[in-house]
């Protein structure tokens, strides 16, 4: 079973409830899309970060990433909103 | 040259253009920008606090400052961002560049604060007069800034 560590910033990290985690993913989740899809209906604080996914933007281990971006084994996978610096 | 640096602590905005005029020997122009936590009447806030992502920042930063020598043939680039809880009136951040020539030097330096904005992974959190927290939102003027200066896509891709 792949195992990915996800990391959460800024307010999705509040809503999630933790900025870090390490989750088994069950067969059949192989993109960034699916993957929100299946953290979404794991409790209500995920379906709280996820639901505007227009402010969700993605890295896979530290580069940006798009929805159809695949995911694997030993992945770091972040969440966080538009980026905010300068 | 190429110094970047995430750091809590404060910066000397005139040390850091000496550093950078010392390493890019022989050139023309030296640009900075410095920008600053604001706090006015219209939005009074009693701290600022940024996050980052760190096993990212400081690559993301590389990746823009290179962009950035490609760009605009600069002898060198200077980055230095801070992170942590800040207070009204300090330096947030530092983009200073060094060019044979004033044009290359100023407009790379609009160049990489620019990209700055959107592409290296800071979040901004304003603390308000009430106690109470919110995150900034990005606007997308920001995004249109930094893209205004791209051929092809974004560097940061959306998800919807």
């Amino acid at each position: 079973m792949a195992k990915l560590r996800i990391l959460y910033f800024a307010w999705l990290r509040e809503r999630v409830g933790h900025s870090e985690e390490e989750v088994a993913l069950p067969q059949g989740i192989a993109t960034l899309r699916e993957l929100i899809a299946w953290l979404r209906a794991r409790h209500a604080g995920y379906e709280a970060a996820f639901a505007e996914p227009r402010l969700v933007r993605a890295a896979i281990n530290q580069e940006f990433a798009g929805p159809d971006a695949a995911v694997a084994d030993g992945d770091e996978v972040a969440f966080f909103p538009p980026i905010t610096g300068g | 040259m190429r110094r970047i640096s995430v750091q809590a602590e404060d910066f000397d905005p005139g040390a850091e253009i000496a550093l950078l005029q010392a390493c890019a020997s022989g050139v023309g122009a030296l640009a900075s920008f410095v920008g600053v936590v604001r706090s006015d009447a219209v939005h009074p806030i009693v701290a600022m606090t940024l996050e980052h992502y760190p096993a990212m920042t400081a690559a993301a930063i590389h990746r823009i400052g290179e962009k950035a020598e490609q760009r605009f043939a600069l002898a060198g680039c200077s980055i230095v961002h801070r992170v942590g809880r800040l207070l009204p009136g300090e330096r947030i951040v530092f983009v200073g560049t060094a060019s044979s020539h004033r044009r290359a030097a100023l407009e790379a330096t609009a160049f990489l604060i620019d990209w700055l904005k959107t592409s290296a992974p800071f979040w901004k959190q304003e603390h308000l007069v009430d106690g109470s927290a919110r995150w900034v939102a990005a606007l997308a003027q920001d995004e249109t800034d930094a893209e205004k200066w791209l051929a092809g896509g974004p560097m940061s891709e959306r998800l919807v």
